[in-house]
């Protein structure tokens, strides 16, 4: 058995981690950076050491420094979460030469599926299905053309060593290969060093399904069912859930059979992913095997009720798996819905900042939230931005998904953009309603899924806004003074408080209190305060929970989550003066600068890109004008709101 | 405890009848109150903010805390009182809190004749001044106006509580650590220069405020030299090169603002500390008080009946409950503050006025506020009252009343007449704040007893020509002097001259004084010093 493990990783995996440690009597160390200095995972472990900077290549990525905190506190095994080392043979091997246990595979079992294309012949000769495909060394890009001919459009491109999504391009047709050839290899070349690339068959609608494999060292292999991930941003998914809808008991079967195959062809040990694209005739495609933990692995855990990552230090200590194949049953439908800080009306944007209002609905059989963060904690550049996850289980696939529709709207975050209002419309999109998914699905209902309110929605929520925070102006002490209660008291006049609120334009809004009420004459609205949750509406009850953040207000509802400020007509001059400066939108890294000083530049051209949480951001000029000064410099990192350049704008006039 | 019981029964026809009565009263002040908030009218009001500046009563909601209360003192003023419409004498005023202080705000209304100063704008300007000046509160003047109004240069000028009082006061209160803020919002002219260049931090708006001795045409006239006014004294003159002001604005908005910060960073003395309590609110509803006071002063009613519902909890301490009853003195609280409540219950008697003198004292001793709810048509009259010195007995409540250094509030609930007026503090006394409602009338006697006077001595000379007079003939000659009285002692008369500071909702008065007392407890209290009383 562990003594003590030494938990890799950051954020709700970490936490995760520690609590399954915990409870089975294991004690945990902790790891962080100077921006986790405070996180949770720091907290809840019994020991924590520091072990550098902020950005990932100097802490969390540092496998020395790793290792030297393990032997500073004794731990026997190091677990390496998702992410960061947990697939980097290197640093299992580092491990295992400082004599600790890695919690994952064999090392030749990491290396044997870290390149996909070496992966794939594995897989073909233990009889797993593959895509179509070119997966040699010849990398000439006439080659390749010539294999994407051969395999047939569509197809896709994908770098070897990839991951996540980069490098990699869908051609359509011969005409789009050689240009989408150049950008998916400079994306990889980037990102992983390395630019070699695969061709395979690009299917449409597919799903993506995978089987959780786990095997110990004894020669015991088992399959817990499957997760559908399908529904993906930009190869991120994004809702997973478990069992696979609709999967028939057969193809299951086969599936979690070539699944073990698969971990048995490498010797595996431990919790691993098998990643497979199901089509429409559920013909399936080994993709990848991923060899560690997934984010989603909850969704399996509630449909098994077996603790994985329990599972994991168990075998990693050189115990047998608990259970045999038979003795997996599968019970109800689970969800889990990943909470990430970005902006999916902008092109998902990450978001930055202070996680200034958070709350999530209470935990129970059938929730659970998987969270690394607590209310005033930062969402920092440094690391992806997931908040939290959301996991739902119900006794049918109905069910847990009304459930998920509730979380999400009882899970209320604040200080920067989510993507929960965006989670919850595609929980009540018809199509995922009736699991009619493919990794397609944002693509083809992308717009259906960003929230507009209608004007008679945004008039409430403002008014609602509005109701709160005149709620909140009132001292209601007892020993308050009567300039603090009598609010919107004025000689011989109607008592009454005006504010203005904006969201795009400035509305003015006038309230009158009447007994308990607000009473908005203008368009007879009367509203009163029941508590932080519930409000009522001219007799009607709703949700109305309002966070006041640095950013101005936010309203959650039932209809969603809704933001406003209070109009400031002095926010608004500074706002124009800053016309013809441009600023870093959030920490990065400049990657490239188009102009210099001098140049003539016309609205809307690009001026410097930079890259930021993984994703590129181009800085264009608002108006016409004259580069003055360009500030930064490719590889500079640059803080948020950072002048990067100085414009003079033309004269509108010339 | 002494929880008050009221004996009201709000189905009583009467009191249904005097709800109704006191309704109409109070729904035609609010009326005039909405009218005379509208300024200089629609037209001036949208030519001023056309030029990018704010109104009046704008900028004071800008420059408040959200929601803070504004006790707006001289409301009516030169109500009906010249040819010319000036509501507000073109300036408002009244207590609000900036940056969670209590300040006097000062705003001229540049769209009331252009802001200039009438007499009563003079007068109210001083009033605001000097409530200031007791009650320590800061000071802001927002400032858009055209100076003295010319025509009338003899009653705004030349004397001592004329306009250059203003400055005066300006200079003696900052000695006296009240600040002087002044945000120059538009024209500032003349002596008008004088009320940014004197305070102690001023601010000045672009392209709209200006400051200058003279104007671009004086200038002309005397020198010949052409110039523009921003050119002469506008906002980058003053605070790049004069130094005359202190801060530059971009506009309304962004001036008002720097006057918020400029307030926060005042480092005030604590408030004036009083044993206070948690607030409770009166035990029975205010609105009761239409229906027990109405509009005939000639009902009597118990004044227990209002106390009850201004009081806190409806807890009144009667202090000599049984003496002298026709004056209800007791301790009580009003938003938590400890008040001394004086107040009227009939005529003036010897005892009375000795029980108030005795009150008074007390209050003064233990530095808690005087409350008086002025109801009063004098002191008994008569061969015997004479002989017992009640005109001694009346001056000793005046000279406590006189001398008394604690916060005195006086509210006319009803009539003031007389030698009444002096002892329940009429405006003569000083008090802090002076309301009025809208009900109350006030006078040196009742129009039918002046009328009564004027035609004894008009019938006594008659009868000693020999002349006879007819009681149609008396009652002729009476009826213009009950009239003139009825006028002249009218609210709206007495507010338009500034004989106090309001007129109010009668069933606002615990809002008021509670607003008051926490606006006057800036200031210390004081020690009181006695003048000699005669015994």
């Amino acid at each position: 058995m562990l003594t003590k493990v030494l938990i890799a990783n950051r954020g709700e995996i970490a936490c995760r981690i520690i609590a399954s440690a915990k409870e089975m009597g294991i004690q945990t160390v902790a790891v962080y950076s100077d921006a986790d200095r405070h996180a949770q995972h720091v907290l809840l472990a019994d020991e924590a050491i520091h072990i550098g900077p902020s950005p990932s290549g100097e802490s969390y990525l540092r496998a020395d420094k790793i290792i030297e905190a393990a032997r500073t506190t004794g731990a026997d095994a190091v677990h390496p979460g998702y992410g960061f080392l947990s697939e980097n043979e290197g640093f299992a091997q580092a491990l295992q030469q400082a004599g600790l246990i890695f919690v994952g595979p064999p090392i030749p079992a990491i290396t044997a599926m870290g390149s996909k294309s070496a992966a794939k012949t594995i897989m073909a000769k233990a009889g797993v299905p593959l895509v179509p495909g070119y997966h040699g060394d010849d990398q000439s890009d006439s080659l390749l053309a010539a294999e994407a001919e051969k395999i047939g459009y569509p197809v896709l491109l994908k770098a070897a060593y990839g991951g996540g999504g980069k490098g990699m391009r869908i051609v359509n047709q011969a005409n789009e290969f050689d240009e989408a050839l150049a950008s998916a290899r400079r994306e990889a070349k980037a990102a992983f060093s390395n630019d070699k690339m695969l061709v395979e068959k690009y299917i449409r609608q597919p799903r993506h399904v995978e089987i959780q494999v786990f095997c110990d060292s004894h020669g015991n292999a088992l399959y817990l069912a499957e997760r559908d991930c399908s529904v993906q941003r930009r190869h991120q998914k994004v809702i997973e859930e478990a069992p696979a809808p609709g999967l028939s008991d057969e193809t299951r079967k086969a599936m979690g059979e070539a699944a073990v195959r698969a971990a048995q062809a490498i010797d595996y040990e431990g919790a691993g992913t098998v990643e497979f694209l199901l089509d429409a005739d559920e013909n399936f495609y080994f993709m990848e095997m991923n060899t560690r933990l997934q984010v989603e692995h909850p969704v399996t855990e509630m449909i098994t009720g077996i603790d994985l990552v329990n599972w994991q230090l168990r075998v990693a200590a050189g115990e047998a798996l608990p259970l045999s194949q038979e003795d997996v049953e599968i019970d109800g439908h689970a969800f889990e819905a990943r909470i990430y800080a970005e902006d999916a009306s902008d092109n998902f944007m990450p978001s930055t900042g202070t996680l200034e209002y958070v709350k999530f609905p209470p935990q129970d059989a059938y929730i659970r939230v998987d969270s690394g963060v607590i209310q005033g904690n930062q969402v920092s550049t440094f690391y992806d931005p997931m908040i939290a996850k959301l996991i739902v289980w119900g006794e049918t696939r109905e069910e847990a998904l009304s459930r998920l529709k509730i979380a999400l709207r009882d899970t209320r975050i604040s200080g920067l953009t989510t993507n929960i209002d965006y989670l919850h419309a595609i929980a009540r999109h018809p199509e995922f309603a009736a699991a009619n998914v493919s990794t397609h699905f944002i693509e083809d209902h992308g717009d259906a899924l960003t929230q507009q309110w209608t004007d008679e929605q945004q008039s409430l929520m403002l008014r609602l806004v509005a109701a709160r925070v005149l709620e909140q102006r009132r001292n209601t002490s007892d020993f308050a003074e009567p300039w603090e209660t009598e609010l919107g008291w004025q000689t011989n006049a109607r008592n009454q408080q005006s504010l203005q609120l904006s969201v795009t334009e400035p509305v003015s809004l006038t309230f009158t209190r009447t007994g308990d009420n607000w009473l908005e004459p203008d368009s007879h609205t009367s509203i009163r305060i029941i508590d932080e949750r519930m409000v009522d509406v001219n007799g009607r009850r709703m949700h109305a929970e309002l966070a006041v953040t640095q950013h101005g207000y936010t309203l959650f509802t039932q209809q969603g989550r809704f933001d406003c400020h209070a109009f400031d007509p002095l926010a608004e001059l500074a706002h124009e003066e800053q016309a013809g400066t441009m600023t870093a939108p959030m920490n990065g890294t400049i990657v490239a600068v188009s102009v210099a000083a001098g140049d003539a530049v016309k609205s809307g051209q690009a001026l410097i890109v930079m890259e930021a949480m993984k994703m590129e951001y181009t800085i264009r000029a608002p108006l016409d004008g004259v580069v003055e000064q360009v500030f930064f410099g490719v590889g500079d990192l640059v803080s948020d709101g950072a002048e990067l350049v100085a414009l003079a704008i033309a004269d509108s006039d010339a | 405890m002494a929880i008050l019981t009221s004996k009201v029964n709000p189905r009583d026809e009467a009191f249904l009848a005097n709800a109704e009565a006191m309704r109409e009263v109070v729904a035609d002040l609010q009326t005039k109150a909405e009218q005379i908030k509208q300024g200089g009218g629609k037209s001036y009001q949208e030519r001023h903010v056309s030029r990018g500046k704010l109104l009046a009563r704008d900028r004071i909601q800008r420059l408040l805390d959200p929601g803070s209360p504004f006790l707006e003192i001289g409301q009516f003023a030169a109500w009906d009182v010249y040819d010319d419409y000036v509501p507000c004498a073109g300036v408002v005023a009244g207590i609000g809190r900036v940056s969670g202080v209590e300040c006097m705000i000062v705003a001229n209304d540049a769209t009331v004749k252009g802001g200039t100063y009438y007499p009563l704008t003079v007068k109210k300007h001083l009033r605001a001044q000097e409530i200031a000046e007791r009650c320590h509160l800061p000071c802001i003047y927002l400032v858009d106006s055209g100076g003295a109004n010319l025509p009338r240069q003899d009653e705004v000028f030349p004397d001592r509580d004329h306009f250059g009082r203003i400055f005066f006061n300006q200079a003696n209160m900052s000695a006296k650590g009240i600040p002087q803020i002044a945000v120059v919002m538009g024209l500032c002219t003349a002596g008008g220069a004088y009320v940014p260049a004197m305070a102690d931090e001023s601010i000045i708006v672009k392209e709209q405020g200006t400051i200058f001795l003279a104007g671009p045409p004086l200038v002309k006239a005397a020198t010949g030299e052409e110039v523009s006014a921003e050119e002469l004294g506008g906002a980058d003159v003053h605070t790049r090169i004069s130094g005359v002001a202190d801060h530059f604005a971009i506009n309304d908005e962004h001036a008002l603002d720097l006057a918020r910060k400029a307030v926060s960073r005042l480092n005030r003395p604590k408030k004036t500390e009083l044993d206070r309590q948690a607030t409770k609110a009166p035990r029975y509803p205010v609105e009761d008080i239409y229906g027990i006071v109405g509009t005939d002063l000639r009902k009597p009613y118990d004044v227990r009946e209002v106390i009850a519902r201004v009081v806190d909890d409806s807890d009144f301490d009667e202090f000599k409950q049984n003496y002298g009853n026709t004056l209800v003195t007791g301790f009580a609280r009003i938003h938590g503050y400890p008040v001394g409540i004086v107040a009227n219950n009939g005529i003036l008697f010897s005892e009375s006025a000795q029980k108030g003198a005795h009150f008074i004292e007390l209050c003064a001793q233990r530095k808690i506020p005087l409350v008086f709810l002025q109801n009063i048509t004098g002191f008994m009259v008569g061969k015997k009252y004479e002989a017992e010195g009640i005109a001694k007995h009346g001056a000793k409540m005046v000279t406590a009343v006189s001398c008394a250094k604690v916060p005195k509030f006086t509210v006319l609930i009803g009539g003031s007449y007389g030698a009444g007026n002096y002892g329940m503090c009429g405006r003569a006394y000083d008090p802090t704040l002076m309301f009025m409602w809208p009900n109350a009338r006030i006078s040196v006697m009742g129009g039918e007893q002046a009328a009564g006077v004027m035609a004894q001595v008009t019938r006594d000379g008659k009868t000693r020509k020999g002349e006879s007079w007819s009681d149609e003939d008396e009652a002729a000659f009476k009826k213009p002097i009950v009239d003139t009285y009825e006028h002249q002692g009218h609210p709206y008369y007495a507010s338009g001259r500034l004989w106090d500071d309001g007129i109010i909702d009668p069933a606002e008065t615990r809002t008021i004084l509670g607003l008051s007392l926490a606006a006057a407890l800036n200031a210390p209290i004081e020690e009181t010093r006695f003048g000699v009383f005669r015994m």
